[in-house]
């Protein structure tokens, strides 16, 4: 289960896949279907596959409107062309009207790495939230993506998936994990506090349990690759159960998990805390830059030591001293 | 129903729907109106007993705010009563300000924001060609609208996927909300523009029912190519007080006005 394998090389795989199960899939790309991988489903279904050019806005009404005649439709660019440059025909065309389109938005968030802070869209998240009736799923390895695909070509209507670039170390069942409406998986159970995720993190969830394993402490893990609907019992039980919440996200604090984990806080009865802690980490309402992507996120706050720490201060300050971080 | 006869019911119940509701876009709802009533009078296979009829021709109101024009002939069609214009814009009924796909029989594409219905037709038509369909798609652009990035867009996606089966209407009135069309930002020459994007170009006068229907039987007869009808119009046609003003662009006749309008409309055919 250790192996590494990049979320968009499970797209093109599980569109493949998919491809043969329903005759009225349509896929469209606008001249990234290599980067995205929709060239693999063009290779088996080269009729159904649709080059829309560098042209994202047209491509997302193009997908409305084959949707009008019962198809199901995956457009796929990368996020900041896909969520960014397209939003108003997302927000008209495909979900005011519930067309059944869903975007798959591959290079999302600072790990794009060297391309800069033009490609790292840090804002996805919070725009397709916003929109209503779209569902907007962030999953976490290339189980999810494939069983967020999967889910999306079952469900009757537009769908926002979320993917990096980079490959993650895979800890979900390609063929076998089930994805459903309000998706979050407690992967490890512990008490001192929680780390929710979405996105590239498990590795960095777990280093942060570790840390705090080595001191005798014990973090829940909770894996959240659907944002919209958030499922609210999960962060309802981690404020109830857990001293504090920590999310994170490749995506700015502002729109994302962090901002849809802390309205379900201020709205949810919560019995022994309340505020309940919650601590953030993600783009610090900034832009990103160039950089490797290991280096960017270490500078962005993606850094287990740097986590725990934050826990730490904010459960028990008077315990930093004697903490092994 | 003769076509001309249905084109003056439409301009009534056009003017009556944004007269009743106070507001509402009366200029680029009268100009289109004759191509409208050709379409949905005599060339399209559209009925309100299978409105959606996966064969079906489709028609998209790129130019959203002619919602009452569209309104009028899915009214004179039988797709809801006619009655149901008085609701048009008002609060707990279907008639949206611009047309509404999910809760409208007959609409085939939501549309208002401008730019966006010529591309929903061109996913319409590829599918079509892909899937060997053979219905064709209508769409009805305003001029005003051809400055939207996206329209072009559109329009090399259909010359590029050779979409023989869309004919795209370009309601040419000359006139936007702020003015004459090329004060405010000039898509001219259009025919020359749209020739260059690889359509095959006609223009007509867009009130003369004959030239529509000649333009229509041209752009069946067109293959590997997209048509696009350039049609020069009247923008508020059959009311004379509106006519070629682009105030009316989007303001609602008083009720001496609405009187008048109706006088003049009757008048006229």
């Amino acid at each position: 289960m250790a192996d590494m394998k990049a979320q968009r090389d499970a797209y093109g795989e599980v569109i493949a896949e998919l491809g043969k199960k329903y005759p009225n899939m349509y896929v469209l790309d606008a001249d990234l279907t290599k980067s995205t991988k929709t060239a693999t489903f063009k290779k088996e279904f080269p009729e159904r596959h649709i080059n829309c050019g560098i042209a994202e806005g047209n491509m997302m009404a193009v997908a409305a409107g084959i949707a009008t005649c019962g198809n199901i439709v995956f457009a796929s660019s990368f996020a900041m062309f896909a969520a960014g440059r397209a939003y108003e025909q997302i927000r008209n065309s495909v979900c005011y009207a519930h067309n059944n389109v869903k975007i798959v938005a591959t290079h999302a968030g600072l790990t794009v790495g060297e391309d800069g802070a033009t490609h790292q869209c840090l804002e996805d998240l919070g725009l397709m939230r916003s929109i209503p009736g779209m569902v907007v799923l962030a999953p976490s390895d290339a189980g999810s993506t494939k069983a967020a695909c999967r889910f999306a070509a079952e469900y009757d209507g537009p769908v926002y998936i979320r993917l990096g670039r980079l490959p993650l170390t895979c800890f979900n069942d390609e063929q076998n994990y089930k994805f459903g409406l309000e998706q979050a998986d407690v992967l490890m159970e512990g008490d001192f506090a929680t780390v929710m995720f979405c996105g590239p993190f498990y590795d960095l969830a777990m280093q942060v349990r570790e840390i705090f394993a080595n001191n005798g402490l014990n973090i829940r893990v909770v894996d959240v690759p659907c944002i919209k609907p958030i499922n609210r019992t999960v962060v309802k039980n981690a404020a109830n159960e857990t001293k504090a919440i920590v999310t994170i996200e490749d995506h700015n604090i502002y729109g994302g998990l962090g901002s849809a984990v802390a309205e379900a806080l201020a709205e949810e009865k919560i019995e022994n805390r309340n505020p309940v802690e919650l601590i953030r980490i993600g783009a610090q309402d900034r832009f990103g830059k160039s950089g490797s992507p290991k280096e960017l996120l270490a500078s962005y706050g993606f850094d287990a030591a740097a986590i725990a720490k934050k826990i730490v201060d904010t459960v028990c300050p008077e315990c930093a001293d004697k903490f092994k971080f | 129903m003769e076509t001309k006869d249905f084109a003056k019911n439409m301009r009534k119940l056009i003017v009556e729907a944004i007269y009743n509701s106070g507001s509402g876009h009366p200029g680029g709802s009268l100009s289109c109106a004759d191509i409208v009533a050709v379409l949905f009078n005599e060339e399209m296979n559209k009925s309100c007993e299978c409105p959606n009829d996966p064969d079906r021709d489709r028609f998209v109101m790129s130019k959203g705010h002619a919602a009452a024009t569209l309104y009028s002939a899915l009214a004179l069609k039988g797709f809801f009563p006619p009655e149901e214009m008085k609701t048009f814009r008002k609060i707990g009924g279907r008639l949206e300000g611009h047309p509404d796909m999910k809760n409208i029989p007959g609409v085939d594409m939501s549309t208002g924001s401008l730019g966006q219905g010529i591309s929903a037709s061109c996913g319409m038509a590829v599918y079509g060609k892909k899937a060997g369909k053979n219905y064709r798609v209508y769409t009805v652009m305003g001029d005003g609208e051809l400055e939207e990035g996206q329209c072009w867009e559109a329009f090399m996606f259909a010359a590029h996927y050779k979409l023989d089966n869309l004919c795209v209407f370009i309601d040419f009135n000359g006139l936007q909300i702020d003015g004459e069309i090329t004060k405010v930002m000039s898509p001219l020459p259009i025919p020359e523009k749209m020739k260059a994007f690889g359509f095959n170009v006609i223009e007509i006068n867009g009130h003369d029912l004959d030239e529509i229907r000649a333009a229509l039987k041209n752009a069946k007869e067109t293959k590997g190519m997209p048509t696009a009808v350039v049609c020069h119009t009247v923008k508020g046609k059959g009311v004379s007080f509106m006519e070629n003003v682009a105030s009316w662009h989007g303001t609602a006749p008083n009720k001496e006005q609405y009187e008048q309008a109706i006088k003049e409309i009757e008048a006229n055919g």
